[in-house]
């Protein structure tokens, strides 16, 4: 009874120019093609002397984690740091939320910093919905990972690495493997996956680690590595946190890792030339063998460099987006 | 106070009365429908015509956060939301601050409803002391002091026997027990229905069997212990098939549904909304067909509101974070035209389930026009088209995703032991 509006198109100007980066759902292949263009041109930047750009000189960006990351947050401050954008990291997990302040107020008291970006981190699904619709629609909020819903620049840097080594995504079999259940990078990664073209996408692990009808997302599940993973031109590990153990989900790590840690027997029933990805940190010998981490097909270090231009990429993306959204400060003035 | 309430169409299930005719009320009784009584001059008379007039209505289930958080709600509040919305009884669950465990709680609630004076509120009991789920609380005690029923509401009696005990003890008496089905462990954590909307939003999902696997073991302790038992806000068609299976078997069980798990399913919860974080959650399109299907069936036999009034704050959250509930005193009646707008059934069946079966399971004598019945009367406008908005909706609580939305048949007039409490006199 309700018209059904597209709740990813908030994200979006009206001319549909990203000012948000909240959800790899819903956005068009123009927009993601773009990201990863422009992630690509910030890839070769880094390598050089020089690794900074003016795009948001002057702009206060805002990283605000609610959850601990160490990873993200750093990524993120390099990112906005070579933007040449004024950066504070809050970590709030143990700040202002244990003095019963709600996420609104912290928000609306950063809000009145005059601050341009948040990059937000946080332990509920939605809290960048939430923040992008509800509390400052006229900053521009990159999710950094809400709950279990989403982590679009997670799922963006694993394409641009994707997309380095293998060039096309249509004709690609991806896998993901492991805590699917518990996984925003799962779901971002599925969402860019099936809009970039590929169709053979895979899940593998446990019911108990599988959420109701992920079928609809456009997947293949598999309880079964072995038949997984067959010819597959992609392994996208996920990580299994180990207090997963504690909650009657798998019977201890050792049997997790039997049936769905990525060994170099299990990656050989793969193509031959087949990578490995892992958002990281890893858990060796849980959900990833040392010897498959080290080894050349795992490009888990490239990884964590193209998140650097995946970041600034959407960084710079928003920042303009938003920018052209607002109403003009001196025109308002005369 | 002689009242005429002249040319409406006088819909009272109870008698099978469906025709346009006046009403007379003396004394704050009804004391005529057609004919006027001997010597009987009105002192008030209202222009019924084109409205329905129908018994007041009888909601299941509203809290109205009296005592506890006056910042979502009190019995003054929540009264004149109710009156406006043609509702004259309203049965609260006992989950105050503090619980309906003790009689100074309820008779605390009798005086509050009585000194605000525009309706009755028949609170349900706690079934068990504090809600904790080990100890009997005083039922005849509480029962002395207005309560009409009891419930545990969505706190768990984990342990079965002390269940048996509290349902053989409710038997023994002859009183009413309230489920409101959820088993804590299956539930817990979760937020919505758990199903591909919830796989895609990554929220935590409560799963079907968190409903009928309570509702399964209450069936059981209820056929074993004897007594009489009511399914309150059913969410799952699998729980309509169960209660259905019973009564077929000749078990006194009853139910009833909220208007928004009938209109409403989980897809509405894409993009976050907050108003649509509702305990029992919005399920599948199937759910709700078999909860229609159960209401048209005779195995659901009354609607109800499930009204929550929440402050704002309460609301202003990422979805998981927010308090789950949404107001519905206002928008009960012409929400649940929507479903004789849409043929699911006529008038007087839709007025049935709102006035004289809520009563009958209660054991209310209200709910009908009977000569003699105390005059809890709704006059409302089935055509009327109206808002409901933030500035004229009387509950404190403005939590509801029907607000400003185009709503269709509006209350006029209501009227409450033959005293006119909607409008407010001036």
């Amino acid at each position: 009874m309700f018209e059904q509006t597209d709740p990813n198109q908030i994200q979006l100007t009206a001319e549909g120019e990203l000012k948000h980066f909240i959800t790899t759902e819903g956005l068009s292949l123009e927009i993601l093609t773009e990201i990863l263009d422009t992630a690509d041109s910030f890839v070769d930047m880094s390598a050089k002397q020089v690794k900074k750009v003016p795009l948001l000189r002057g702009k206060t960006v805002v990283n605000l984690f609610f959850e601990a990351s160490t990873r993200t947050l750093s990524t993120f401050e390099l990112a906005a740091k070579r933007l040449s954008a004024d950066v504070l990291n809050l970590n709030i997990s143990t700040s202002s939320t244990s003095k019963g302040e709600t996420l609104k107020d912290t928000l609306m008291t950063l809000h009145a910093m005059h601050s341009d970006m948040f990059v937000v981190r946080h332990s509920s699904s939605g809290a960048a919905h939430f923040i992008a619709e509800h509390v400052t629609p006229d900053v521009a909020v990159i999710n950094a990972g809400d709950g279990r819903h989403a982590h679009p620049t997670q799922a963006m840097l694993d394409m641009l690495t994707i997309r380095q080594a293998k060039g096309e995504f249509a004709p690609l079999s991806v896998a993901i493997v492991g805590d699917i259940l518990h996984s925003r990078v799962a779901r971002s990664q599925i969402h860019a996956l099936r809009t970039l073209g590929v169709t053979d996408i895979r899940v593998i692990a446990p019911n108990t680690l599988l959420p109701r009808h992920i079928e609809s997302l456009g997947v293949k599940v598999y309880t079964n590595m072995q038949q997984g993973i067959k010819d597959v031109d992609v392994v996208m590990m996920l990580r299994l946190q180990k207090e997963r153990m504690n909650s009657a989900l798998l019977p201890s790590e050792s049997e997790f890792y039997k049936l769905y840690g990525l060994t170099m027997d299990k990656l050989a029933l793969a193509k031959p030339d087949a990578i490995v990805m892992h958002p990281g940190p890893i858990n060796r010998g849980v959900e990833i063998a040392s010897s498959v981490a080290d080894c050349e097909r795992s490009l888990i270090l490239d990884q964590v460099t193209n998140g650097i231009a995946v970041r600034m990429a959407v960084m710079s993306m928003a920042m303009s987006g938003q920018a052209k959204s607002r109403p003009n400060p001196h025109e308002a003035g005369e | 106070m002689n009242i005429h309430i002249k040319g409406g169409r006088i819909i009272d299930p109870a008698n099978q009365l469906d025709q346009i005719a006046d009403l007379y009320i003396s004394d704050g009784k009804i004391s005529a429908v057609g004919e006027a009584p001997n010597g009987f001059v009105a002192e008030t008379t209202i222009d019924a015509s084109d409205k329905v007039v129908c018994p007041g209505l009888i909601d299941l289930c509203a809290h109205a956060r009296e005592p506890g958080p006056s910042q979502k709600g009190s019995i003054k509040t929540e009264t004149m939301a109710a009156v406006a919305g043609g509702i004259t009884t309203m049965i609260t669950p006992p989950t105050t601050s503090p619980i309906i465990d003790n009689s100074a709680v309820a008779e605390l609630i009798k005086d509050r409803c009585n000194e605000a004076g525009r309706m009755t509120i028949k609170p349900m009991g706690a079934l068990t002391k504090g809600l904790e789920g080990e100890q009997l609380a005083p039922m005849m005690a509480l029962a002395s002091s207005g309560c009409i029923a009891f419930t545990n509401a969505r706190l768990p009696i984990a342990n079965s026997l002390v269940m048996m005990r509290c349902l053989e003890y409710a038997a023994t008496h002859d009183l009413l027990v309230i489920f409101q089905a959820q088993d804590a462990a299956l539930a817990k954590g979760g937020c919505m229905h758990d199903d591909s909307t919830c796989t895609r939003l990554g929220l935590n999902g409560i799963p079907e069997s968190a409903e009928t696997i309570e509702i399964a073991r209450c069936l059981l302790l209820a056929e074993q212990t004897g007594v009489r038992a009511h399914f309150g806000q059913l969410s799952c068609e699998r729980s309509v098939r169960m209660i259905t299976e019973a009564r077929e078997r000749g078990l006194p069980v009853t139910a009833d549904v909220s208007i928004q798990n009938l209109l409403l399913t989980d897809e509405s919860v894409n993009g976050f909304n907050n108003d649509f974080h509702l305990i029992p959650p919005l399920r599948s399109q199937l759910d709700r067909a078999g909860l229609i299907q159960g209401l048209l069936g005779g195995s659901i036999q009354a609607i109800c509101s499930d009204h929550q009034p929440h402050e704002r704050a309460a609301k202003e959250a990422p979805f998981a974070d927010t308090e789950p509930g949404m107001i519905g005193l206002e928008t009960l009646l012409p929400l649940a035209l929507l479903l004789v707008e849409q043929n699911m059934l006529d008038l007087p069946q839709l007025i049935e389930k709102l006035t004289s079966e809520p009563a009958k399971i209660l054991g209310l004598e209200s709910g009908t026009l009977t000569t003699g019945a105390n005059a809890d009367i709704c006059i409302f406008d089935p055509t009327e088209e109206w808002t409901l908005t933030p500035e004229n909706s009387y509950s404190r609580g403005k939590n509801t995703p029907f607000m400003n939305y185009p709503l269709r048949g509006k209350v006029s007039y209501t009227f409450h032991q033959g005293q006119q409490v909607f409008p407010q006199a001036h």
